[in-house]
């Protein structure tokens, strides 16, 4: 029993972790730019897929793979931004919804064009797949570097905001966009950049949350629904709300998956209903 | 995403673009006048019709359209005129599907009978989401749709019994319809069934969004403080046009199971409400033959490229969705409702 | 004012009343017991300086806001409960201070739309909006009252600002109302623009009894012939405008206004 429930706790908040990770990018743009990127989900399938392919393919180590990879996905995803996105954050939401979503569809395509429509393994270095002995009870490492790296994540984001100029105009720039330009903060390069870095984190847990969601070319849509409860449980712009979100409703779905899986995701969307009735403008704000 | 803000046009009454310091044209003094209801539908019988007589081997292709038509007018009232933004009418449209099949199993297989229950499913599904769901806006109210979506489509999975589940549902035959037109084989009669069903739900969307009831709706979405401070009963106006969507969404679901003769999890599934939401964007929300329009171009690209290869068509889907953003039909519509003299 | 039970409908009472209004957001005390009377016809103007609280007081008057304690009346009926559809159709209505308009519509749909909310029609969901030759001409004429009759199919948001102001009190005239809230209608107007709003208030039916929140000191005296003055919640002073115009406190209050 306490061996289930440990379980439990651990998976889910793994499964939290990559569910946070994926999501910050996505809050960021939703509460910075007001922008509705349905092509999220495929920053998180393009890093997942650049890893493996580096260390399938081309042989290389993990280690070095995993950093590439998110420089790749950045790159891509500043690219993205600066050329095609920017001139859609004036749009209506629907347009940025429909322009995201054939967005989502071509890079599904291409995908599949480039890769195949199999499931995208990474090879994991020998030292992540060993068991790690913590005293109660022993951890696939995997699990552990998750939980870490989302640890890592949240720790950086916070100081980030807390202490940095670039946290200070990030803060500025989503409380009051108006104002901020003409205090002379450079609000293209603050957008631009946590575009770039939100598509890199997504990236990162495409890669640790690839045994959980198999990367595949569909990928781009199939999981985005759950990164878009996570941002809306949150609250758009709020990181901690996010965290705090993932790992709730991580914890939830873990533990239906293992305690009752013929209902689905059915406790998951409860939770989620529930929460957001609770609190409809994200977990830490009334 | 921003509360309160409009989503794209919404009224069929606005007038054609003018400069804002033009002197006002005599047309201007006057407030344009509403089409009748009936011609709107009767266009869409007259093409369908004609597409089911001069294509006699589309008429599968043909009544996925009429169908999906239907469900994306449905959806229409919805975003289009209330403004709601939703990615969970697909629960409607799965309610009314199953509804009407379960009937045709196990009561009685006549095929109005069970587009009555179809609609009756949906409407009642949409009245009680909607009691609860009203209460929030935008980005809230977005994902709330989805999880209710959600939680239907887990809920038909574990009733197995009555579902099918991951099998879907089958083992029922429709009954002829009106008593003397069976459905054959080459989908004659559910293509013409499909099509007469659409144009009557057309000519009840019509009047619904021409009606006192729809102008308030309208206002709801352009204003919400407005409304109030009109003294509407804003939530169960709101309640109202998503029960009557719900109707349509549930009758689409119904000719959905009876043509087709299953119905799978996918009628509940989440992208089926994201691919009805696509369309309609793609047709232009708001103006109601923008769904059917949205819908057939949808499909017919779908179907198109879809025979090409089935992965690569998501390249021209996506290709063409991108670049209607970026040339938005809108303008193009606009262009040409202003050469054709008129709205519907 | 004695406090006399709610019983509905009272010939004697003031249209509209507030007993003891107090208002808190947190630590924030917006609204700071306040009691009006208001009787058929007055002409009432609302002043302070900015963050006074006019607008919140509007709001509680109005039922946007809910006051953390006492009552508002609607002719002697404690409507504090109650919403704010359901003032408007005790014959409350009010304006805003930022034009509050559905973008789209026409102007003559829209004073349509509150014809048929007044009436009660709009849940009537079969009928077309052309088959109301009643609703239509009253809003014909109310239109052509205002001075809007050429804008009739403009879309609001197309309308210059001082005429989108107009259609602001028409909406209001078009329910009918007993008690009309006017939250600063001339915010915002250029100079222009602005006869044609002051005819309208002008024009005001003898037997409305008008609340109007102004900055602008000349409409004031032209206007009211009653002044409530409000200093941080609560009311300062409150009679005619002479007396106001020579109230020490009030000139304080304004700081050289």
């Amino acid at each position: 029993m306490l061996t289930l429930l440990s379980n439990v706790l651990i998976d889910g908040m793994a499964y939290g972790m990559v569910l946070f990770i994926i999501a910050v990018g996505l809050t960021v743009t939703l509460g910075l730019m007001r922008f509705v990127n349905l092509a999220h989900g495929a920053f998180a399938m393009i890093g997942g897929y650049a890893a493996a392919l580096l260390t399938r393919e081309a042989q290389w180590s993990f280690w070095l793979a995993l950093p590439v990879a998110l420089v790749a996905t950045a790159a891509l995803g500043a690219l993205l931004e600066a050329v095609v996105l920017r001139h859609l954050y004036r749009r209506s939401e629907l347009e940025q919804v429909l322009f995201t979503i054939g967005l989502a569809f071509f890079l599904i395509a291409a995908t599949n064009a480039l890769a195949g429509p199999q499931v995208q393994l990474i090879v994991l270095p020998p030292l992540l797949a060993q068991p790690v002995d913590l005293g109660f009870r022993t951890l696939p490492a995997q699990r552990l570097l998750v939980i870490a790296a989302g640890l890592v994540v949240a720790a950086a984001a916070a100081w980030i905001v807390a202490r940095t100029r670039f946290g200070i105009w990030l803060r500025a720039a989503v409380d009051h966009p108006d104002t901020a330009a003409t205090l002379g903060i450079p609000i293209r390069t603050v957008q631009c950049a946590s575009f770039a870095v939100g598509a890199a984190l997504a990236g990162l847990g495409g890669v640790l949350g690839a045994e959980l969601m198999p990367l595949e070319p569909y990928y781009a849509l199939k999981y985005l629904v759950l990164v878009l409860v996570v941002v809306a449980v949150g609250g758009m712009g709020s990181l901690v709300g996010s965290l705090a979100a993932a790992l709730a409703l991580g914890t939830v779905e873990t533990a239906s998956k293992y305690l009752a899986s013929d209902w689905g995701s059915l406790f998951f969307f409860l939770a989620m209903a529930l929460l957001l009735a609770w609190r409809p403008n994200g977990l830490l704000r009334r | 995403m921003n509360e309160g803000t409009t989503t794209s046009p919404a009224s069929a009454t606005q007038p054609l673009a003018q400069p804002a310091t033009a002197r006002p044209s005599p047309a201007d003094a006057v407030a344009p006048r509403v089409a009748p209801p009936w011609r709107s539908a009767l266009v869409v019988l007259a093409i369908g019709a004609a597409a089911w007589w001069a294509l006699p081997e589309q008429l599968g292709l043909l009544t996925r359209i009429a169908i999906a038509a239907l469900f994306v007018l449905s959806l229409d009232l919805v975003v289009g005129i209330a403004g709601l933004p939703t990615l969970g009418h697909a629960a409607l449209f799965g309610a009314g599907a199953y509804a009407a099949a379960i009937f045709a199993l196990r009561v009685h297989a006549d095929p109005l009978l069970g587009l009555a229950v179809g609609v009756g499913a949906g409407a009642l599904l949409a009245v009680l989401s909607g009691l609860f769901l009203v209460r929030y806006q935008g980005f809230t109210f977005l994902m709330l749709t989805v999880a209710v979506a959600q939680i239907v489509a887990s809920l038909a999975q574990k009733a197995r019994d009555w579902t099918g589940a991951d099998d879907g549902l089958t083992g029922f035959t429709m009954q002829p319809l009106l008593g003397r037109f069976a459905f054959d084989l080459e989908g004659r009669t559910a293509a013409l069934y499909a099509v007469a069903a659409l144009a009557v739900g057309l000519y009840v969307a019509r009047r619904i969004a021409d009606s006192p009831f729809g102008l308030a709706v309208r206002g709801i979405h352009e204003n919400r403080a407005r409304m109030a401070a009109l003294g509407t009963p804003v939530r169960r106006r709101l309640i109202a046009m998503y029960t009557l969507a719900g109707a349509l969404a549930g009758a689409a679901g119904a000719l959905s199971a009876q043509t087709n003769a299953i119905v799978g999890l996918d009628s509940l599934s989440f992208a089926l409400s994201a691919e009805a939401l696509v369309m309609l964007i793609l047709g232009g929300a708001g103006r109601l033959y923008g769904a059917l329009v949205g819908a057939a171009v949808f499909t017919l690209l779908h179907h198109t490229a879809a025979s090409i290869n089935p992965y690569h068509w998501l390249f021209v889907v996506g290709g063409v969705l991108m670049a209607v953003v970026i040339v938005p039909p809108d303008r193009a519509w606009a262009w040409l409702r202003r050469r054709l003299g008129g709205r519907t | 004012m004695a406090a006399a039970p709610a019983r509905g409908p009272d010939v004697n009472a003031p249209v509209l009343e507030t007993r003891a209004l107090d208002k808190r957001f947190g630590g924030l005390h917006v609204t700071r017991q306040v009691s009006l009377a208001l009787q058929a016809g007055e002409r009432v103007a609302l002043i302070g300086p900015n963050g006074a609280g006019k607008t919140t007081l509007v709001h509680q008057l109005s039922g946007v806001l809910a006051p953390t304690s006492g009552q508002v009346l609607l002719d002697g009926a404690d409507v504090t409960r109650r919403s704010q559809a359901w003032r408007v159709r005790s014959g409350l209505a009010r304006t805003f201070q930022i034009t509050t308009l559905a973008p789209h519509l026409p102007v003559q749909r829209q004073v349509e739309l509150a014809l048929f909310e007044r009436e009660g029609l709009t849940g009537r969901a079969w009928r077309s909006i052309d088959a109301y030759p009643a609703i239509a001409a009253e809003a014909r004429e109310l239109l052509a009252r205002l001075g809007l009759a050429e804008h009739a199919g403009w879309a609001t948001e197309r309308l210059a600002y001082g005429e989108q102001r107009l259609v602001e009190i028409a909406l209001a005239l078009a329910l009918k109302p007993r008690v009309l809230l006017l939250d600063e209608p001339m915010a915002g107007v250029p100079q222009g623009e602005g006869d044609r709003l002051l005819a309208a208030l002008d024009a005001l039916p003898a037997e409305l009894a008008v609340v109007i929140i102004e900055h602008d000191m000349d409409l004031v005296f032209r206007f009211a012939r009653r002044i409530v003055v409000l200093a941080e919640g609560a009311v300062l002073a409150d009679g005619a405008p002479d007396a106001i115009r020579r109230d020490p406190r009030v000139r304080e209050a304004y700081l050289g206004h």
